[in-house]
């Protein structure tokens, strides 16, 4: 084989059919993994929702109510759960930006008197080793069985409850502020979650 | 507000090379002289803020509403490298000083990082606008421009110390990067 | 006989004599982004292996069609597609990982050692030669990107692919997750793996 000389016709065609044979084979894979892509974003909000949440039988996911909030530029997400048709508690997800690097985005389990079942952690950009910490079952342990009715969220340093992690009173400030806007959110509609189902 | 956020944010906070590591190779190549490093400062400002302009309509009006987003990668970095091209040949044709200057420089960006990079971030913005993305490459060609020619004039310097056999080169230019960047991590939580 | 050895040299060339990573210094941006672990680096490794090797591939079977001309935009489009069918696969199968590189899977794109190897390399050799190559230079930065990871995540979180070895509440160097600890990691690895390499070249 003999190299192709650089004619106009033979550079604009080569480009071509290089440009029409990939983007056919994208368009085939991406169909492929389109599937697999929705089901692994689906997975990871059910995982969640089963850290949280008590026991349940229905589909949280499908009954997501949205909910507009004025402060804030996307809907809150409720997921109610019920136990055969006995509401049972609610995943909210909590959210703010007065994390240490942004963003800390998080879901809170409540049972249906607002005792705070159980946290997971979804988005973060927190410092490694600092912030991070979050994560660790040391720190959500102080949230678990509690209500924030009468558990002060602010950190021990503001006058609260809750033990800062070392070095990241930034991030334990803003985590307590996210759990907090979860609870605001779960009181203002627990009774028509209750309501929903019956 | 937004933009001054944004703007302390890509130069001090989040600097690109620094804590991002983006457009790391032209960090470490061209910086062994401060001309050298304001000239392709000089070059990516240019190239940055016109490709993500480029990049971001591109991705707006085209590749969203017909459902392509999955080409996002392979055309982002075609608009990039014939949008260099076609900087190279305007300028030698309008003004031969300014591709005196940037000229040699200009090849060089396609394959620079921070270049793609930050046409992709800029995507992700929170309420994002042209306008808003336009300037977030700007500061973030700005930040790129400080480390880098910061990094060039320790490096003149470094010339006349006296270096370990070992460390000679490539290690102690990394070395100094490494403080360079415990510096400016000084200024995380200033946004 | 000589074509053997010539082509297990051509393998191994990659891995210590041209090492991409601390020799070549080719791939800087993901080996200091993406290396705050061990099994970060191994995955953005293998990653650009599997871009590279295709890669390599199709440029040495495509080689003589394309007019010289447009030879890079037209490497350019081959290895972009690569990277766009890893980011899919990766999405759909791998979501954790996808998580943690981010931004520098897309960038596999302009990652200089692939492009590199491309023209250097694949557009002028065999088939053959240009698999040993692209599995050599792969497998040399897989190598220097987990060692890398490896280094920092020990010093810096105290365990190794996850697996911790010291007690929790344990203070350990949190530089080196650090975006400052990459250079400094990056830095003494280099010195060593020049003295390791003069000694037994």
């Amino acid at each position: 084989m003999s190299k192709k000389k650089d004619t106009f016709i033979n550079m604009v065609v080569s480009l071509f059919v290089i440009t029409i044979i990939s983007g056919f084979s994208l368009g085939f894979v991406n169909d492929l993994t389109l599937e697999p892509k929705a089901k692994a974003k689906l997975e990871k909000k059910v995982n969640a929702l089963k850290l949280v949440l008590p026991t349940f039988d229905n589909n949280p996911v499908e009954d997501v109510l949205l909910i507009q909030v004025e402060n804030i530029k996307v809907s809150v997400e409720v997921y109610p759960a019920y136990q055969s048709n006995e509401f049972v508690g609610a995943a909210i997800i909590g959210s703010t930006e007065k994390g240490f690097s942004g963003l800390i985005k998080i879901m809170v389990g409540f049972k249906p008197d607002g005792t705070i079942q159980n946290i997971a952690v979804l988005e973060q950009k927190e410092t490694p080793g600092l912030g991070t910490k979050m994560k660790d079952e040391k720190f959500l342990a102080q949230f678990r069985d509690k209500n924030p009715a009468s558990y002060n969220l602010k950190v021990t340093k503001d006058g609260g409850e809750v033990d800062a992690l070392t070095g990241a009173t930034i991030t334990s400030r803003a985590f307590g502020e996210a759990v907090q806007m979860a609870f605001d959110e779960f009181v203002k509609n627990n009774g028509s979650l209750i309501r929903l189902k019956n | 507000m937004d933009y001054i956020i944004i703007l302390i944010a890509a130069v001090f906070v989040n600097n690109i090379v620094l804590s991002q590591f983006l457009g790391i190779c032209p960090f470490l190549g061209v910086s062994n002289k401060v001309s050298t490093s304001v000239g392709m400062s000089g070059a990516v400002l240019f190239v940055m803020t016109i490709a993500t302009m480029a990049t971001y309509l591109l991705h707006e009006f085209i590749l969203v509403p017909a459902g392509l987003d999955y080409l996002r990668t392979i055309t982002f970095i075609l608009v990039i490298a014939a949008l260099v091209q076609m900087v190279e040949i305007i300028l030698k044709k309008v003004s031969p000083p300014l591709y005196q200057a940037l000229g040699v420089f200009l090849p060089l960006i396609t394959t620079n990082c921070a270049v793609l990079g930050v046409a992709i971030l800029a995507l992700g913005l929170e309420g994002g606008s042209l306008l808003k993305a336009v300037f977030f490459a700007v500061s973030n060609s700005i930040g790129f421009g400080l480390a880098l020619i910061v990094f060039a004039s320790i490096r003149e310097h470094l010339e006349l110390a006296n270096i370990p056999n070992g460390m000679k080169g490539v290690p102690i230019n990394l070395l100094v990067a490494g403080l360079l960047s415990l510096a400016f991590l000084g200024f995380t939580g200033l946004v | 006989m000589a074509e053997k050895v010539n082509q297990t040299q051509n393998f191994l060339k990659g891995i210590v004599k041209e090492n991409p990573v601390f020799v070549m210094l080719l791939g800087m941006c993901p080996t200091l982004g993406v290396t705050s672990s061990a099994f970060n680096g191994l995955g953005m490794g293998v990653a650009t292996l599997f871009v590279l090797l295709m890669s390599n591939i199709v440029v040495s079977l495509v080689k003589s069609q394309i007019p010289s001309k447009v030879r890079i935009p037209a490497f350019i489009i081959i290895i972009a597609s690569f990277v766009t069918i890893v980011e899919m696969v990766l999405e759909a199968f791998v979501p954790f990982l996808y998580e943690q590189l981010g931004i520098f899977i897309p960038l596999i794109v302009v990652n200089c050692l692939i492009l590199g190897r491309a023209e250097a390399f694949a557009s002028k050799n065999n088939i053959l030669s240009s698999i040993l190559d692209a599995l050599g230079m792969g497998l040399g930065f897989v190598v220097a990107l987990t060692l890398l990871g490896a280094t920092r995540e020990i010093l810096g979180s105290g365990s190794l692919f996850g697996l911790k070895f010291v007690p929790e509440d344990a203070n350990t160097f949190i530089l080196f997750i650090l975006p400052p600890g990459a250079f400094i990691a990056l830095a003494y690895l280099t010195v060593l793996f020049n003295k390791i390499s003069i000694k037994t070249t």
